[in-house]
Parts: C-alpha cells; structure tokens; sequence
C-alpha cells in the first residue's frame, strides 16, 4: 500500500463517480483538516451528495483516493459499517431516525458501544449511559420529550435528534446534509448555534443551500459545481467568485 | 429508564399469556383423563391431538413472528424449517417401528425394503437414538437458515425478493423430497409410527403428554422471544425493519443481526415441526408446499404482526376456523375464505387483533402513525 503523508483528516484526490455515463464526481479533490468546520455548496447535481456517498462506503469512486485520519484509512476499501466505527458519522438530508422508537432509544442505538450482536444481546443499561443520554437530550433541546416515539416529532425536532444522535456516536468527522432545509428560521439560527458548539471537539462538514445559513456559521466553504472545485475561502471570497455567481444565477 | 430486564421481559401481557398457556395445558390432560368420558365436559382425544397440532402452529408462527414483526424479513418459506425439523422427527420414529413394519427388517424402514435398497444410508445413521434426532431437529434446519441467510442477507437481498427466493426454496425441497431416490420416503413421506421414547405414539396418555410438551416449547420459544425483542438486540432488530440504511451506517452489522435472528427462527420453526409430527402420525413432502407457508404468515397478519402473542393467537384461531369450516359443507370454500380473511384484515385491521387492541390501549393518550405495525412492547419505565 502507498504511504500517504498528509496532515489532513479527510483527503480527498481525483475522484470520479460516473452514473451510466453521467459524471456525478469529476476528479474532486479537496482536504479537511483536523477541527476545522467546512461549509460544502454548490447548485443542485454538483455531486455534494455523491461525495458524501463516497465518504460513507455507500458508493465505490471509479477512480481516485480518499484517505481517513491522516492517511491511515482507505475508505475506497471499507464499508458502510466499518467506516462507521472509525468514527465517520453522517446526518442525511432527509431526517432519518428511527419512528417507532422513542428518543432516548434512539440516542441509545447511537451511543458509542459495542455493536456486535453478542453485546446487544446481553446489554444491560448503566449509569454512565444513561448520564450520557441525559446530556445529549439537553445539548438537542429534547428533554422534555424523551420517551416521545420519534416519529410524532416535528421536523426540525427529527433534525435535531439526528444530529444529537451524530453526537452520540462520538465520531471524529461528522457529515452533515442539508442540517436547515425545512426549519424556521428561529430554528435555523438554534441550528448554527449547535453545530458551532460541536465544532469545539469535533471536525465537521455541512453541505447547505441556504446562504445566510452559511454565513451564520462564518467557516471556510467550498464550493462544487458538476463535480469537481469551483472555488474554495470564506463565503466573502466564494460569493464574489465570478465563476461561482455565473454557475448559481446562470441556472 | 428500564428495569431490570426480567420485569422488562414479563410485562403483563407475556404473564397473562404464560397464565393461559399453563392453565391450558392442565386443564385438557385433566379433562380428556380423569372427567369420564360421558361428561359434557370430558375432552375427546381427537382435540387433544388437535390442540397439540395448535400449538405446534403457534411455535412456527411465533418463529415468523419474531424476523417478521421485528426484523421485517418476510419469510414466505419457514415452511421448509418446520418440514425438515418434521422429518428429523419422522426418521427417530421410522427407525423405532424395527421388526413391527410390514417387511419386518430389523434397520430398513419399510420403504427402503420396498425400493430394493441393500443398507441404510449414511444419513439415517444416528436416528436410532433420540438425542441425535434432538439434535438434527435443530440442527438441519438451522444449518440450512444459516448457509441461506449468509449468502441472502450479505448480497443485500430484502423485501419482496427475499420473500421470493424463501419460496423457492421451499419448493425446491419439496421437489427433492418428492424424489424416492432422495431417501426420506418420496410421495409417502414417513408414517406408520409406532411408538415414540417406548410409548405407543397413539395412546391417551402419550397424546395428552405430548400436548404438555408442545405447550411448554411454546412457553420456552415464547421467553426466549421476549428476552429478545425487549433486549437491546430487539431495538437493533425494529431500527432495521424501519430504516435498514440508516441502521448500517450508525454502525451496526445489519446482515449479522439478520442471520442471527433468521437462523434462531428456522430452528424454532424445526422444532414446531418436530413435535408436530408424533401427533399427526405423519410427514410428507406436502409439508413444504409453498402455500402452507402463506398460510403461516396469514396467521401472524391476523393476530398482530410484532407482537408474538398475537402471533399464537392468530395460528388458533385460524386454524380453529379451518378445522370447523373443512369439516362441513363450506369445505370447497375454505380456500376462499382463507384468501378473504387475509384480505380483511390487511384492509380493515391492519395491525392484526393484538395490535390493533395494543394500539387502542396505548393510543387513547397520542395519535401515532397509522397503518405501520406497531412496535414491540415498549420498556417499562
């Protein structure tokens, strides 16, 4: 195996991602470093999703490297679960958490512990857990609503839950899709406010449409545009780019 | 939060069906042996064969019940579980009639004499001795379970697709049973038993005990059920019945859960048919016709998918109402009837009769989701 001496958390190099024909990543390529937060944009089919496919395991890139940790990871070689358990954990854009259980279950499912069927079997509910849940259930607001089944809460509750049990996964890269689509913009602005607190540990990606969104946050974006870089610096930079307001108002 | 996971496991549904189940299988031994038999309330011993072949429905369909209801893998073949455990069963008890059989050969069964064949094949080696048919009655349908779920469930075969392959191997094994040449009796199948641990399989009191037996696996399976599905397992299990992606990548080996619990249910299912056997005095290759594993899953849509008592209830009642309309005129019907009940319940109760009285005890407090199945017993707090 090739030695890759990099500082960067996530190292993305040359990736392509082709659709029956159709280039969904075209030799994307871009670094996180560690703790840094980074806002991910681009006009819709710019491949933000399919790179977030690719760093998950969820699809295989045709041609190109990601490495994890500084190098010591291939994800191209691992899957979905693996990944998982390095600590790559991803929020998607439509809030997915699981509606029969109530919240506190679904935090516990996401609690950093031993997922082999053997632990499950035998699991046994422990005070530092416990405190543990009680934390996430005020980090997201959702205390009072703990034994609510998750699916009778609103969307941006489901929202909120979904990054509470990002949070609890302990990851050390959180993928976050599209965290604001469907929120009021009280809620949107609580949103920025949780995602800045995560960032003080935690190294996270947001991909996002909404702009003022993005500039709440004030971290370095990104932006993509039929799948590779367009431009990249603060959304000061990115929003005068001239190349980025032809992509987005030429539409 | 959750308590000890005894109180967890027996809440006050599982004791109330544990109550019944005990106080069944007292109360027919009681009244088939000791009320005479002129009493309007001595139980012939037509019903109890008949109940003990209930209950050995009720295993198979609380087998299906647990990957169904939790794990929501549709299995439109445990048919094949229950057969292969049913025919263990059935070579313990052919290899028990000895010189009794109609050719009278010391180690050949009947039908073996019948084709010509020169010695026992190696297969039906062991079957002298129960505890090696104890054994294979597990075994061989959970070797089987394990071998098609690794290869199901690691391709990421789900859904319809998955229920379509169980068919088929259903009746791919019918096929092969069918077959003289496979060894287990062809069209026949194996019958004629005489006697099962040194009683007469057609006695009253082998009957009433095997009854006994039956209820108490179905007390076993149903605990070892509810040990699962209130575990922490059993969350794991309801999170991939309801977003299997989204499970996997919160890190958890979805395939693995599956297989576990896949080949835990065939083996469950193995021992349904095991105990089924003695009492119908009969195994044949119809046993893996594809329909009577349909009708297998009706039973759990009818009682209440992921509620495992719903499960049992549902095998009764379905049964009982098959049992009292072949018997009359309605018998060319039956069919019919069977395909109009599902069709009813998937219509008006789609929760099944247990869900559907779970739903309307839990839900008079909050509006839930309507027309999901719904979820397992929640922890008490």
């Amino acid at each position: 195996m090739e030695q890759h001496t990099t500082t960067a958390l996530l190292y993305l190099d040359g990736i392509t991602v082709s659709f029956d024909g159709f280039k969904a990543l075209n030799e994307l390529s871009f670094m996180i470093e560690p703790g840094e937060m980074r806002a991910i944009i681009g006009p819709n089919g710019a491949g933000k999703t399919t790179m977030m496919d690719v760093v998950t395991g969820k699809t295989r890139p045709d041609a190109g490297d990601v490495y994890f940790a500084e190098g010591t990871y291939d994800l191209s070689k691992l899957d979905e679960t693996e990944i998982a358990a390095l600590g790559i954990g991803r929020k998607f854009q439509k809030p997915t958490v699981f509606d029969m259980h109530t919240v506190e279950d679904n935090l516990l499912l996401a609690l950093k512990n031993d997922r082999r069927v053997r632990a499950t079997l035998l699991w046994q509910s422990s005070t530092p857990q416990e405190k543990r849940i009680a934390e996430l259930l005020d980090t997201i607001r959702l205390k009072s609503l703990r034994s609510r089944v998750a699916g009778s809460l609103s969307h941006g509750q489901k929202q909120w839950l979904e990054i509470g049990m990002l949070l609890a996964q302990e990851p050390k890269l959180l993928l976050v899709d599209e965290p604001v689509a469907g929120m009021t913009d009280a809620e949107t602005r609580q949103t920025a406010e949780l995602l800045r607190e995560i960032n003080r540990d935690k190294t996270v990606i947001v991909v996002e449409h909404d702009m003022t969104f993005v500039r709440d946050l004030g971290v370095r974006v990104t932006c993509l545009h039929e799948g590779s870089v367009l431009a990249e610096g603060t959304i000061d930079q990115v929003s005068q780019n001239e190349r980025v307001v032809e992509v987005y108002l030429g539409r | 939060m959750s308590a000890h996971p005894l109180i967890r496991m027996l809440d006050r549904g599982a004791v109330l069906f544990l109550a019944l189940l005990g106080a069944f299988a007292i109360a027919i031994p009681v009244l088939n042996l000791l009320v005479p038999e002129g009493s309007g309330l001595h139980v012939s011993t037509y019903l109890v064969a008949l109940f003990g072949k209930y209950v050995c429905y009720g295993i198979l369909a609380l087998s299906i019940d647990l990957i169904w209801g939790y794990a929501g893998i549709l299995s439109l073949g445990h048919g094949a579980f229950f057969a292969l455990g049913g025919y263990a069963m059935g070579m313990y008890l052919m290899r028990q009639i000895g010189t009794r059989g109609v050719y009278a050969h010391p180690t050949l069964p009947d039908f073996m004499v019948f084709l010509d064949w020169p010695e026992l094949p190696v297969y039906w080696y062991g079957f002298k001795y129960f505890v090696y048919a104890l054994v294979m009655i597990v075994l061989a349908p959970g070797l089987l379970a394990f071998v098609f779920g690794w290869f199901a469930f690691r391709s990421r075969v789900t859904g319809v697709y998955l229920s379509i392959i169980t068919q088929a191997m259903t009746f791919a094994l019918m096929l092969g049973f069918f077959r003289n040449n496979f060894g287990f009796g062809g069209n026949n199948g194996l019958t004629d038993f005489k006697d099962i641990l040194g009683f007469n399989v057609q006695a009253e009191g082998t009957r009433n005990a095997l009854l006994v037996v039956s209820c108490l696996a179905l007390a076993i399976g149903f605990l070892i059920c509810r040990a699962i599905v209130t575990s922490k397992f059993g969350k794991v299990l309801v999170a991939i019945r309801d977003a299997e992606a989204r499970t996997r990548f919160l890190g958890y080996r979805v395939e693995a859960y599956k297989l576990f619990v896949f080949t835990l249910s065939a083996c469950m299912a193995g021992v349904a048919g095991a105990l089924y056997v003695p009492q119908v005095g009969i195994i044949n290759p119809s046993e893996f016709a594809p329909g009577n594993s349909i009708e297998a899953v009706i039973w759990v849509a009818v009682g209440g998918r992921g509620t495992l008592t719903g499960a049992v209830l549902g095998a009764f009642v379905v049964n009982y109402a098959k049992t009292f309309f072949t018997s009359g005129w309605l018998a060319p019907y039956w069919l019919f009837m069977l395909g109009g009940l599902f069709i009813a319940v998937t219509l008006l109760l789609p929760r099944g009769i247990i869900g559907t009285y779970n739903h309307w005890r839990d839900g008079r407090g909050e509006a839930r989701d309507a027309g999901v199945p719904n979820a397992p017993p929640q922890a008490a707090k």
